[in-house]
Parts: structure tokens; sequence; C-alpha cells
């Protein structure tokens, strides 16, 4: 019993620990009547009946369920939540595509400030100059990063920008009398650009990438007709790859009246560097909750704006932040435009983020971008030696391995994915992009210093002699975690959304253990 | 650089390692011409010091010491400091999406909870993990009930936020989706007679808000019978929650979408908020969104996982069934810690000190000479109010007196120019809705 723990926790893993953890159950089953942890100020108005008021017909009691608790549970309860999570603020999160860098936390007080939080979005106009000016200067700021000509801060994320960008060309071609129904996506995109482009009501048509990883040209050439409305195209690729040909592609698209749309989830390699607006894009989005710095938060809020050419921009959705002799407003009513995409007009509060991520670096953002390049390639150089790198070609932000000499021992991109949280880091992301089979994708952003990245190095290295020598201890990872991998069948098979009161015992005991007890889990 | 953490040393020492002289060798898979030869034009760099100094500059130029009584979809309402407290944990913002459970268990038990908190709130059986928004959940709602009655007829109230109608316009139109609009009563509620001979064996959906965006409540069982009578599904919008501490849920309506924003979030100038969607169990796999379920590991642990992925973009690409990838996680867990704060007696005194105050500004307006007050039906927190002249002029004045007044109407309802909603929750104080009273009987006296 003690060999075996000792030898999953293994001497290879210097960044981890494996301390005590607290167990908690969920709120509603510490729930009990008339405990609470909100007192009201008194009512300084009369009382009102609500059944007299509302009618007994649309009165209701009170909430059945509803968790009854004090305020030190509340806080307990989520703060020992809170200790089950991993997160960037303890340590590396190599997620490729997904940009996981350090969220500064001025970002986070600025954008709790009264005067900032506290502003409702149909307030007049006089007294929204300070919002409405920090608008106006992260679209400037944006238009100067990807050298595109007019923006829109309204979409509320990556797939919501991908949708306004493909009903801006779809509003552009029809109003040249062009309706098109295909939109060109290659094989190595994200999972949002197919389901964006069904969304706008186009036909996916899926282009194949060439031996180097690349859009392949030729193939595309072959492709683009009078009916393609656009290609929509990740640069760098999701190899992390640059697209050597993309101001060719631009043309090729162009020269056809189709457009070239360009997902923006990887400007982290080029901001500072290389610019969208040089290249021949027309339209893109940019992910603020990657590139900028605002949290994801456990999977949102985030906030996509557009940046679109010149000819575009009549048609950017509602409502539209103008200047006019020098005065900002927000204008509502545009004949051209593709209409609203949301209420409100935006994540107003990761905007504020992103701009004060954006002042902080000002120009020195290049330096961010060198660092993020730097980390991929240190990374990709010191364990191309024990991990099949299928595509050689140079790098950027993220470095694309696949699973191909561990398969060979049974072992998957998976469960190194998961050995790697015994070594106390995020697994990468895996089994993605889908054009290379069992893909180790992996994406350090600049936050990384030397030190974290020498420790996934070591950890990569050492997942890769265990392989070799205990497949068996990877293929069952995680070892030290709280609970060990799910099964994710019954939950589908039969989904439990959602609790419910006990009707007859208790939760079993089971929900209650002692987490992990690691001879449950080796299989030695 | 503050945020970066390497020496110059360090860097030096992994260029070496990768075998390249120099930071601009990394950069050479990019052809020349397209590299940007200059520095970037930003303002900054900027110490904290600084960046604290611009956005308190900029909050000052924006409404601190106005008295807002502005709803609409946005609600103003206490949160606590815990909620806060909570969110700032690093551990909670600064995690992904939780698809590697076993170390995300934490955001997965707390989107389980968040969306059993939906289901008893709605009346429904099932909720997912966040929307966008409000606005986005309705739309995504109808987009659904497309795919469930393979119909692409919706019949929509004019009383449903005019932007919300405006965003589900957006996105019918690429995909074939056409609404008929149902005007709205006396009562301020959607005209029964009137949808009653709208929906058709080809209507997909009817939907509606409850409260409308007129405050007022609307009658969802009878709206529900005559949604099924012709096989059509009744989506139900709600922008503001708190009134669930005290109405009936809109528990006969098929799928609920829901504005989460009174639950804990600050307005912030339009977002970030979180909308959702509940609706029945049967229709879970038309659902778009994450959704949490719990499950077991191998030694029979509870524990929690994103289940159901077939629906979604990253699985099903061009098939699934919304686009959506990034939600509103964190926003989600706000609404999560503020609703266990709350509590079931802390929800109920919240509803009904809105409602109490709500009508006691009512009835300080209407005493104002000039001002009626349309609307007839069982309402909320909100209502309508109609003035003896344009509402914008009257709220031009107003504004001189540091308050921001009733949202004027005619710009979404041409009939309804010298109508403005107030809106009125809990943390407006008595004297401000006493001075606001005055303040507007001063304005109507006044000149033009």
């Amino acid at each position: 019993m003690k060999d075996a723990a000792k030898k999953i926790v293994s001497d290879g893993i210097r960044k981890a620990g494996r301390n005590v953890s607290q167990n908690e159950g969920l709120i509603f089953e510490k729930s009990a009547p008339h405990k609470r942890a909100f007192e009201l100020p008194p009512l300084d108005v009369p009382a009102v009946d609500p059944s007299a008021a509302l009618g007994a017909a649309h009165a209701r009691e009170s909430v059945e369920g509803f968790p009854e608790v004090s305020e030190i549970e509340v806080v307990r309860h989520f703060t020992r939540l809170s200790t089950w999570n991993y997160a960037i603020d303890l340590g590396m999160y190599p997620l490729g595509s997904c940009t996981m860098k350090y969220n500064p936390r001025v970002n986070e007080f600025v954008a709790r400030l009264d005067g900032i939080a506290t502003e409702h979005p149909y307030q007049p106009a006089e007294v929204s100059l300070g919002c409405l000016k920090i608008m106006r200067t992260l679209e400037k700021c944006l238009l100067e990063i990807t050298g595109m000509d007019a923006c829109t801060l309204e979409p509320a994320a990556g797939a919501q920008g991908e949708l306004c960008g493909l009903l801006l060309i779809r509003a552009y071609l029809q109003s040249k009398g062009s309706a098109r129904r295909t939109v060109l996506i290659p094989d190595s995109a994200h999972g949002t650009n197919p389901a964006t482009a069904t969304i706008a009501g186009y036909e996916v048509q899926s282009i194949r990438s060439d031996a180097a990883g690349q859009i392949d040209v030729e193939a595309l050439k072959s492709i683009v007709n009078d009916d393609v409305a656009a290609l929509m195209v990740t640069n760098p690729s999701t190899l992390g790859v640059f697209e050597q040909r993309i101001a060719e592609i631009a043309e090729i698209l162009h020269a056809h009246g189709a457009l070239l749309y360009m997902d923006g989830a990887n400007m982290n390699a080029l901001a500072g560097i290389a610019r969208p607006g040089d290249f021949g894009v027309d339209v893109m989005h940019l992910n603020l909750h990657k590139t900028f710095s605002t949290p994801h938060g456990g999977g949102g809020p985030g906030a996509g704006p557009v940046l679109v050419k010149n000819f575009l921009e009549p048609f950017l959705p509602v409502p539209v932040l103008v200047e006019k002799d020098g005065r900002l407003s927000l204008e509502t009513h545009r004949r051209t435009s593709i209409g609203r995409l949301r209420a409100f007009g935006g994540n107003f509060g990761v905007l504020v983020r992103a701009l004060a991520y954006t002042l902080a670096y000002g120009p020195g953002m290049r330096q961010a971008t060198e660092d993020a390049v730097l980390n991929a390639n240190y990374i990709r150089r010191n364990l191309e030696d024990f991990y099949d790198l299928p595509y050689k070609s140079p790098s950027m932000h993220e470095v694309v391995f696949s699973d191909a000499r561990q398969k060979k021992n049974g072992v998957n991109t998976m469960d190194i994915a998961k050995r790697l949280i015994d070594y106390g880091f995020h697994p990468y992301t895996t089994a993605f992009p889908l054009i290379v089979p069992g893909a180790l994708m992996i994406e350090p952003t600049e936050s990384e210093s030397k030190e974290e990245c020498d420790l996934f190095i070591d950890a990569m290295r050492s997942i890769a002699a265990e392989a070799e020598t205990n497949p068996e201890l990877v293929k069952t990872a995680p070892h030290n975690t709280r609970i060990g991998r799910l099964d994710e069948v019954t939950a589908a098979r039969k989904p439990i959304l959602r609790w419910r009161p006990a009707t007859s015992a208790a939760p079993s005991p089971s929900d209650l253990s002692e987490p992990n007890p690691p001879s449950s889990r080796s299989s030695e | 650089m503050r945020y970066l953490p390497k020496s110059p040393s360090e860097r030096q020492a992994m260029l070496q390692s990768v075998g390249a002289g120099s930071i601009e060798k990394l950069f050479e898979s990019i052809p020349a011409p397209l590299r940007l030869g200059r520095a970037l034009d930003l303002p900054g760099p900027m110490s904290e010091a600084e960046i604290i100094a611009w956005f308190q500059a900029r909050a000052a130029e924006n409404s601190l010491g106005y008295s807002s009584f502005l709803g609409a979809g946005v609600y103003n309402h206490l949160r606590s400091v815990v909620t806060d407290t909570i969110l700032l944990r690093g551990e909670f913002l600064t995690s992904y999406t939780p698809y590697q459970a076993e170390i995300s268990q934490g955001t997965l038990q707390a989107i389980f909870e968040f969306q059993t908190l939906m289901c008893q709130l709605t009346g429904q059986e099932v909720a997912n993990a966040s929307m966008w928004d409000g606005s986005t959940a309705t739309t995504e709602a109808a987009l659904m009930a497309a795919r469930l009655t393979g119909r692409t007829r919706l019949v929509v109230a004019r009383s449903l936020h005019p932007e919300y109608r405006q965003v589900l316009a957006t996105y019918g139109r690429n995909i074939g989706l056409t609404a008929e609009e149902i005007p709205y009563t006396a009562s301020g509620q959607i005209d029964t007679a009137r949808l009653a001979a709208a929906v058709n064996d080809e209507t997909a959906a009817v939907i509606v808000q409850s409260p409308n965006f007129f405050g007022v409540l609307e009658e969802v069982p009878e709206l529900a019978e005559i949604a099924h009578a012709c096989k059509a599904l009744l989506v139900v919008s709600v922008t503001e929650g708190v009134s669930l501490g005290i109405v009936r849920p809109p528990a006969e309506a098929d799928i609920v979408a829901m504005e989460t924003q009174s639950f804990g979030m600050a307005p912030s100038f339009g977002g970030p908020y979180a909308g959702v969607i509940a609706t029945r169990e049967r229709f879970i796999r038309q659902m778009p969104g994450r959704l949490a379920g719990q499950t077991t590991d191998a030694a029979g642990r509870r524990g929690f996982v994103l289940t159901l992925a077939t629906r979604e973009q990253h699985i099903r690409r061009e098939k699934a069934t919304s686009n959506i990838c990034t939600n509103q996680a964190l926003c989600a867990l706000a609404a999560t810690v503020h609703l266990c704060l709350l509590g079931k007696e802390g929800l109920r005194e919240l509803a009904l000190q809105n409602l109490a105050k709500a009508r006691f500004a009512a009835a300080e307006l209407a005493r104002v000479p000039g001002v009626r007050i349309p609307f007839t039906g069982p309402w909320f927190n909100e209502f309508v109010i109609e003035f003896p002249r344009s509402a914008r002029m009257a709220n031009r004045r107003l504004l001189d007196d540091k308050i921001i007044g009733p949202l004027p109407l005619g710009p979404w309802y041409p009939e309804l120019t010298k109508h403005g909603l107030v809106c009125v929750t809990e943390t407006m104080p008595r004297a401000e809705i006493e001075r606001f009273a005055t303040a507007l009987g001063a304005v109507l006296a006044g000149p033009l």
C-alpha cells in the first residue's frame, strides 16, 4: 500500500504535493428551515400584500427547495468548491488555442469601480461619456493592433463574433446583388466555425490541409467559384503555424468576389508583429478572453469584437459607436445594418478589462507576443525528442505533438493529459486539431517563466518514460485528484442535471467518503 | 514589464536552447512584407496607479451622484460583498471551461447548483449552464422550438423587450424564420384574441415576456393553452428574475429563457450578464449550451461532468444545436452565490420590497398633475407612466435635478411617445422617490 502510493506520487512530480482536501456536499443538502445569509434594510414604505396586488392566480408562496443557509456556510461552501479547481493562479495552463495567460488584478479592480460597474446601458449619453470613451479608446487600440478600419465591440464571445462577421459578409454581398451559399472552412478549424456558418444560413464546405498543415492553395483554387461567400481561416492555424500564402489566398478569394474571414483566436502570436489588415483579411474577430487577458472564469464571459475593412462598415450591427464633431454617441438605427446581435450593446465589463490590459503594455505588447512564441518553441525543442511532431513547420505561439510513439504502448493523448494532472499541471488540449490523430496541443503563453516551462518539460519527459516502463500508471491517471476519471457514458445515458430532494434516504455514504484513497485507483 | 516573468538572461538562454540567434528568427515564417516594420502606436505603457487613475477619470464622466429609475431588462439590486469575494478567488476567476473534470469539480458542482436553482425558480425540469444573456437565450429558445416542431413561424408579443425582438430578427432572417407580432391591450398584456387568431399549425412557438417589457404579468396558463392547441410551443422570457420570488413561475411554458442579471450582477453598461434556458426534460437533446451532469468515478464517489456534448459545436460542428462555446460561467456563479445568500426567505422579502417600493412610487407619481398610469394589468416592480408631453423632454429637465427619469418608449413604440417606463427596486430610498415625484411635478408645471 505504502509502496503503491509512493510510486504513484513519483519522484518526478516536483510541482504538486498531496494535501488535505475538504469535502463538501451540495448547498441544498446543507439547508435547514429559517437559516439565512442575507438581511435587508427595513422597508421604508408601506408593505403590500402580493395576492392583493398581483391577484391570487399570480402569487407564489415560496420557491420550493431553495437553499436556506447562513453566510459562513455560503462562504465555506464556495471556498471549498474553489479548492477543487485548477487555475492560472496555481500554475501553467497549457491549453492550445485557449491562450490561458495571467489575468491582471488591476483589471478586476477598475471594472468594479463606482461610475463604471454601476452604469445603466439606457442612461443618457450626457452622463455616459466615460463609458463611451472607454469603448472608443479600446476600438482605436484594436484597430491599430489588427490594421483594420472599423470595429464593433458588441459580440458577446468569439462565436458571436464569427456570426457577426458572416452576416456582414452576407449583407455586403447582397448589396452587390450577389447571393452566395457556401462558406469554406479548413479541416483544421475550431468547431465554432462550421456551427456558426450554419446558423448564418450558409452551407459548409471543408477544405483540406496540405502536407505541411497549411491551406492547400491549389485545392482552394479549384474550389472557389461564384457561389463561395467567404473562407474562414485561423491564422496562425490551429497547428500554431503561420499561413505562408495568406496574401495569395486573399487574392484568390477576392478575384472571385469572395471575402476572407479571419478567426482571431490565435492573435497572441501576432500582436505587434503582423496585422491581419495588412495581409488581405476583410473581416475578423478577436477573443478578448484570450489575447487580451480577460479571465475565462470557468467558461466565460468573453467578448468577441469584430473588425472590418471600410467597405463593410455600413453594415455593422447596432448600436454603432459614432463620433461626430468630437462627440461620442451610440447610433441605434442604421438602414444598412445587419441588425442587433444582443441587447444592450456588449459585455462592457469585459471591454474595460481588455483596455486595462492594453494600456498596461502599450507598444510593449510586442514583448508579450515574443515571449509567448519563445515559450512555445522552447517547449517544442525540449520535447521533440520525446513526442512525435507530425508537422515540422516552424511553430509560433503553440506546438502540436501527437501520441504516435506512446500509442505503441497503448497510451493515448488523453492518458498523458490525465497523468499531467498528477504532476501539478492542467492538461494541454487533447485530440484537436482534428487533422492530427491523437493531438497534444500545447500553448504556454507569455505568462510562464523559464522555471515553470522547465517543470512542464520535466513532467512531460517523465510521463514519456512512464509510458514506456509503466503504461498502466499513465492509463489509469489521475491518481492524486479528489476523484478519478468519471463515468461519462452513464452521465450522458441517464442524465442527472439537477438536484432533487431525497425521497427516501439521505445521500449515500460514498458521497462523503475520503477523497481518493490511492489504492482504489491504481491497478498494479 | 510587470506581467512578464523572464529576465533578459533567461530569454537569452531560452533562445540559445531553441537555436535561434535572435527573437526575430522565430518570426521568419511570416513573409517579410507582411511583418509590421514599426512599433504599435498605442497609449501606454501605464503603471497600475496610472491605469486606476485613468479609469477613475472615466468614472467621473458618468452618472455618479444621479438617481436612476431605469430598468427595462437591467436592474439595480443589492449585491452582497460576499459574492464578489467568491468571484475573485483565482480558482474560479482564472480557471477554464471545466472539460477536465478531475480538476474542475468546483466549477462543475457550482454549475450543477446553478442549473438546480434555475429549475426551482422557473418551475422547469432542466436548465443549462448559461447563455450569453437574456436576449440571445430567448433567440436560442426560438431556434430550439423551430427544431423541435419542424416549423418556421414565430408569433411574438409586441410587449417582448424591443431589443430582444431585434436580436430574434437578426438571427431568424438568415435561416428562414418569420415572426408575426401581436399587439398589447389596455391592460398592457398580449391581446389573446389576436394571438389565438394568429397561431396555427405552422407556428413553431409563441414568444412572450413575463413580467413583460411594460412590467405587466402575462397570463401564462392561458397562453400555453392557445399555443398547445396548435401543437406550438410556448416560450416565456423573464428579464426580472427577482419577480419569481413572489410571482407564480411560468411552469406551463415549454421553454423559459431568463436573464439572471438581477442576481448579483452589476449593470456594467450592458454586460456581462448571464442568460439561461430552462425546459422540459424531454427536450434536452435539442437544448443549446453546456450542461453539467452528476455521475460517479470508479470508486463510486459522486462527481460532475459536462455532459450531452454531442449537441455542441466542438463535437458536432455544423450539425450542432448552437454555435455557442464560451458562455457566461462566472456570471452564472455570481447568480448561484447570490441566490444561496438570499435563500428562500431572502428572495421572497426582496421581491416583496420591490413590489412595495414600486407601488409607493406609482402612487406618488400618479398624484403629479397630468401624469397617468395607463396599463391596468398586474405588475411587479416596473410600470409605464404617461406624461402630458414628450417623455424625452421631461427627462432632459429631470437630468438637471440629477434624476435619470423613466425610459422613453417612443423610439420603440411610436404610439407611446409620451410614455416612460419606471423601475423602482429595493435600492431606491423613499426620500428619493418623493424627490423624483416633486421634481417631475415642477418640470411638468414649468414652461415647455
